[in-house]
């Protein structure tokens, strides 16, 4: 029994909701490491863009609710996804017109890139907070059935003395990443598309000679890109509440993810995701009631660091990969 | 000699008489900054009673009263003491009514209110750090200090027979000060305090968090933050993972903002936060109402208070000179005299001239305790039904 209880403790408090970050993180190295593989520099405007995705996901639900449409038990959010995707895309489209376009065809330095990724993320975040009512506050747009199942519901079911539950935006965050993930994998090994854009990674001169249009590669990466951060967004703003600024904060434990993983490799994208996710709950985690269930009886809280310190946690991955295998886990491009 | 003597003498008079005196005073908030939202009522507050006192012309034989407000930014100590500097130097003011938050209080009284001897009134720094500090009796407090906050929270989470808490604060000087005040009061009186851990506020997401503090395990959370930021969060983190059903709410927590948000989820749980009862109370909302404010908004009563201690202390020194009539603000404030309301400030007045003792009631029921802070009535709050109820006051 003390077992079980153990084991429903950390169910509840480390692995489900360490699981869900990490699907969102996973979802969001997925396109930072898309663009650095294809385009070849670091996106600093990723995390902005998923704010502001997720902002027009927002506006598009808001309308539909006014329309009186809704999902019953999903939030509407699901519904309005597909249309934020496409605005984004647009106004993503837009910049790299704008901004990019312009070094790609100088073959600047990626570092040339990734500082006017840094401009473009500046602009992005005021545009979002000039948005009719998003602004600077935090907006939660989830409605709908919140608990799959509760706490209390739980405990009536078992008869344990610890409980779980598992929110609706957990589990749907869980189910969309992996189909994101299986799609976007059998699109990049399968498709004649994803082919031309993993050629186009390899070698782009090579792939030039082999008849690959590459602005239609790079067009293809940036909509990837923006659909994936987009719905990393929405579920992230679902899951806890929308805020402009957090999206700016998260773009750390994102590019700690990607690199860890190696910068370009989706599959190390992902697993660099759950690493970084699993890290930072289990390592602020306080082990005391789990250490209470198994038989010790611990003095202090067994915490090794305390939550304020959370995001150190993504910078000393960081740096532990960097200095010991810079190419990443799974062998990406190197640095 | 003797013309020297008159002449002296006649000097003198006249400085005396010159009464009619036009008398600068100080109005220091954070007009702009994380308070902005509550520093207008605050303002007016005090305007009101500076302009009943000049309307009556019954202060030092007629003198007006002329606010200087001065914006303080309430986080940037370095900006409050530059903004307190002006008002003191290039203005000349005789008395402030503020600061407004608790760090840049301590920075502009330190750097700027003692040494130049300018007595300083504030509606709403509430650190307890502010009543240890040598302030040479220029200091004073309309609202009372938290390490009082932290005593009536402590008696009455264990009222309600809760003897294990775990306690999370906002990281600033306010939060901190009020959970260490509860956590040393609730230890003194035989309670358990699992953990004290910090949030911050403004972020997404607080289950890691909310994962420390079940982990320390009580049977009620106290909650040290604010409505609109990492408190709520920290509410809602709580009742998602079912780490506690119970909390404990002081002021920063106790608004409707909550009541909104989380409703019949908070049934058990319940706080207080600092209000005053009865005439004084509800005159003071009446006059607000009258000028165009909102009366019952935070601080506002505090500031009228404040504003109206420094000038019946004038009166009651017969003189605008701070080093003379700080001496004079605790007299009025408190027990023995004729007791006086908002609005009754030209009766006070009079009494004073009269040299009658006067205890200075106003909107907030001003009490002052040494070293010169309000005694502090708290309304204690439940939740029951999904709404905010008034349950008593202590």
């Amino acid at each position: 029994m003390d077992i079980l209880n153990a084991i429903v403790l950390l169910l509840n408090f480390v692995v489900v909701p360490a699981a869900a970050y990490g699907a969102q993180l996973a979802l969001g190295a997925l396109g930072v490491t898309l663009i650095y593989g294809i385009l070849r520099f670091s996106n600093f405007a990723h995390g902005d863009t998923m704010a502001f995705g997720t902002a027009m996901v927002i506006l598009v639900t808001w309308g539909l609710q006014a329309m009186g449409i809704s999902l019953g038990p999903l939030p509407t959010a699901l519904l309005a996804l597909p249309f934020g995707i496409a605005l984004t895309s647009i106004f993503v489209l837009g910049t790299d017109r704008v901004v990019y376009r312009f070094y790609r065809k100088k073959r600047s330095e990626p570092i040339i890139l990734v500082m006017a990724s840094v401009g473009v993320m500046f602009v992005m975040n005021g545009l979002t907070r000039m948005l009719p009512g998003i602004g600077v506050n935090e907006v939660r747009f989830d409605d709908g059935a919140r608990f799959l199942f509760s706490v209390q519901e739980f405990k009536a079911w078992t008869g344990l003395t610890e409980g779980l539950s598992l929110r609706v935006s957990q589990a749907l965050t869980l189910i969309v990443t992996a189909l994101c993930c299986w799609a976007l994998f059998r699109f990049l090994n399968r498709s004649r598309e994803g082919k031309a854009m993993r050629a186009y990674s390899d070698n782009e001169d090579l792939a030039l000679l082999s008849g690959i249009d590459p602005e239609r590669v790079v067009r293809l990466t940036w909509i990837i890109a923006t659909a994936l951060a987009v719905t990393a967004g929405t579920l992230y703003g679902l899951d806890k509440s929308f805020k402009a600024f957090n999206y700016f904060q998260i773009l750390l434990p994102i590019f700690a993810a990607a690199i860890v993983g190696g910068l370009g490799n989706p599959l190390g994208a992902v697993a660099g995701g759950f690493i970084v996710a699993f890290s930072e709950v289990a390592i602020t985690y306080p082990w005391k009631k789990v250490a209470n269930y198994l038989g010790f009886e611990p003095d202090g809280l067994l915490q090794l660091l305390s939550t304020e310190y959370k995001f150190a946690v993504s910078f000393v991955i960081l740096i532990v990969v960097l200095l010991f295998r810079p190419t990443g886990l799974f062998r990406g491009k190197s640095v | 000699m003797k013309k020297l003597l008159l002449a002296t003498a006649a000097g003198a008079l006249i400085a005396g008489a010159a009464g009619a005196e036009e008398i600068k005073m100080g109005i220091s908030l954070g007009l702009t900054g994380p308070l902005e939202s509550i520093a207008p009522p605050i303002q007016k507050g005090a305007e009101t009673a500076m302009k009943e006192v000049s309307d009556s012309g019954k202060l030092l034989d007629g003198s007006t009263i002329v606010p200087v407000v001065a914006d303080n930014t309430c986080i940037d100590a370095a900006a409050s003491v530059a903004a307190v500097e002006r008002l003191v130097t290039a203005e000349g003011v005789k008395g402030i009514m503020g600061g407004m938050c608790s760090g840049e209080t301590i920075a502009s009284l330190e750097k700027v209110g003692i040494p130049n001897g300018i007595v300083m009134i504030s509606p709403s720094a509430t650190s307890p750090a502010l009543s240890t500090l040598d302030d040479k009796g220029f200091f004073f407090r309309t609202s009372p200090s938290d390490a009082r906050q932290g005593e009536v929270m402590a008696d009455i989470v264990l009222e309600r027979g809760i003897k294990s808490v775990a306690v999370t604060f906002t990281n600033n000087d306010y939060g901190k000060g009020l959970a260490d005040s509860f956590a040393n009061a609730y230890k003194a009186k035989g309670g358990n305090v699992t953990v004290v851990s910090a949030h911050d506020d403004g972020k997404g997401d607080y289950s890691a968090e909310v994962a420390a503090l079940a982990a320390a395990g009580g049977d009620a959370l106290v909650v040290v933050g604010y409505a609109d930021q990492g408190g709520a969060g920290i509410i809602q983190g709580s009742l998602d993972t079912g780490a506690f059903e119970t909390f404990v709410l002081p002021d920063g927590m106790v608004n409707q903002a909550l009541v909104d948000k989380f409703g019949a989820q908070l049934e058990t749980s319940f706080g207080q936060n600092p209000s005053a009862e009865g005439d004084g109370h509800d005159k003071f909302a009446e006059l607000a109402k009258a000028a165009g404010f909102d009366g019952t908004s935070a601080f506002s009563g505090e500031a009228y208070d404040a504003a109206s201690l420094i000038l019946l202390a004038m009166q009651a020194a017969k003189s605008s000179d701070p080093k003379v009539y700080k001496d004079k603000v605790m007299e009025i404030a408190n027990a023995p005299g004729e007791k006086i309301l908002p609005g009754e400030l030209a009766k006070g007045l009079e009494l004073l001239a009269a040299g009658t003792d006067i205890d200075y009631v106003g909107a907030t029921s001003v009490e002052l305790v040494e070293p010169g802070e309000s005694s502090g009535v708290y309304r204690e709050v439940d939740f029951k039904g999904g709404k905010l109820n008034v349950v008593g006051f202590r």
